[in-house]
């Protein structure tokens, strides 16, 4: 079974993913196969993907992100992407993606302080 | 026929090299006349332009350059002519006295050939060519003016792209963006790129659009706005619309914007104590109910 080059790290009942500088469409699917895998395995609560060195997102690595999100909330867990870079942010909103469903966070740790509030999502 | 024209050339060049000082004297005291009124140009200025573009025109002459392209390519006369017409849209000359005192020079010339010219045909030919020339020569002064005048709004606009959008830090974690006139899509791009830059070099966690000194609110400017919030959403932080006055607020709902995503609040102050109860510092004194006109904090 081929796995994802992107590392998956477990803190606790976290899983943390950093991804690099380009998601290409393969390296997406293959990722958000094992995330999936991990998050059912682990019994993850929730999953921080740190988009800060990523430069650009095209609507198919949105697509991606919405369904990860999708899939681990189906799966008990919360997704939250963590450090978006304003062009980024830019290019996504002139698309007209908005990730439903996807909670954000300023860096890593605003986003595992976020999770350890109680009172849940920043915005909800 | 192309004998003939050079002929028509040669004669032109002959008669306005030799008659040069009385094409120069002619044309200064037509444009004394009119620029003496405005006080701008006085008589040896106008002597010294004078000199320059006739000498520059015999030297077109001489040359090789096609005659009817002469005043739009042949350099010395092009730059001499463009730079008369930068220096004397500087001094607050007019466009039309710019041009008309080209065309005068035309006038002065077409009399000197008339009267130094014997042959009927040549003289015809040689006034037709002259007009064709100088012509252009006028044309190049309002595209010249019109060009310096055209640079002088860029600049200015983006002049007013740079001042118009500060993004200042007012609570530890909260920016504040004060919009100040009109928003059109350039404008709210940069505004939108300011802000999100901003959050990323300050880790904000709010920020506040403030559009109390915005005139009018329509269906562009709130996409414009809901593209904002969506952008700083997305990076994690979040966004407070304030000053929205009575009168957006009634345009904003006839207009069936929907707003609702948006956490809006009537004044900045407002903003503030909402921003900082997100951020989890708390007001300092006791607060007054929000008077916010549309959907509250969440």
């Amino acid at each position: 079974m081929t796995s994802s080059e992107i590392p998956i790290l477990r803190l606790g009942k976290i899983l943390l993913a950093g991804l690099l500088k380009e998601l290409d469409d393969k390296t997406a699917v293959l990722f958000a196969d094992e995330l999936s895998r991990q998050v059912s395995t682990v019994g993850a609560e929730a999953v921080v993907l740190d988009i800060t060195k990523l430069e650009i997102v095209d609507s198919f690595a949105a697509r991606i992100l919405v369904e990860i999100a999708t899939m681990a909330r189906l799966l008990g867990a919360r997704v939250v992407v963590a450090g978006m870079r304003y062009p980024v942010a830019i290019t996504l909103v002139e698309l007209g993606l908005d990730l439903p469903g996807v909670e954000t966070a300023l860096s890593v740790e605003h986003a595992v302080n976020m999770l350890s509030q109680p009172g849940g999502s920043r915005d909800g | 026929m192309l004998g003939d024209a050079e002929r028509t050339r040669e004669e032109i060049a002959r008669v306005v090299g030799e008659q040069r000082d009385r094409i120069v004297a002619t044309w200064v005291r037509t444009q004394e006349i009119t620029l003496a009124a405005g006080g701008a140009v006085d008589g040896d200025e106008l002597r010294e332009e004078a000199e320059t573009i006739i000498s520059c025109l015999y030297e077109g002459l001489a040359g090789a350059t096609p005659l009817d392209q002469v005043a739009t390519r042949f350099p010395p006369l092009r730059n001499a002519v463009t730079d008369l017409s930068h220096r004397w849209a500087r001094l607050g000359v007019s466009a039309t006295a710019i041009a008309g005192a080209i065309f005068a020079l035309k006038d002065a010339c077409v009399q000197v050939l008339a009267d130094e010219i014997s042959d009927l045909g040549l003289r015809l030919d040689a006034i037709e060519l002259t007009n064709r020339l100088l012509d252009g020569a006028g044309l190049l002064t309002f595209q010249t003016y019109v060009d310096s005048r055209e640079e002088i709004i860029q600049r200015q606009n983006r002049q007013l792209l740079e001042i118009s959008t500060p993004v200042v830090r007012i609570w530890r974690k909260v920016l504040a963006v004060p919009l100040i006139g009109t928003l059109d899509s350039g404008r709210a791009q940069i505004v939108m790129e300011s802000i999100l830059q901003a959050i990323q070099d300050n880790e904000a966690a709010v920020a506040i659009i403030d559009i109390t000194g915005v005139p009018t609110v329509d269906t562009a400017v709130a996409q414009h706005l809901m593209q904002t919030v969506a952008a700083t959403r997305l990076m994690g932080a979040d966004c407070i619309l304030s000053g929205i006055r009575p009168q957006i607020a009634q345009m904003i709902a006839r207009l069936g914007i929907d707003l609702s995503e948006i956490i809006t609040r009537s004044s900045l102050a407002d903003a503030l104590t909402t921003a900082m109860r997100m951020v989890g510092d708390v007001w300092p004194v006791e607060e007054k109910p929000s008077e916010s006109t549309f959907s509250n904090v969440p």
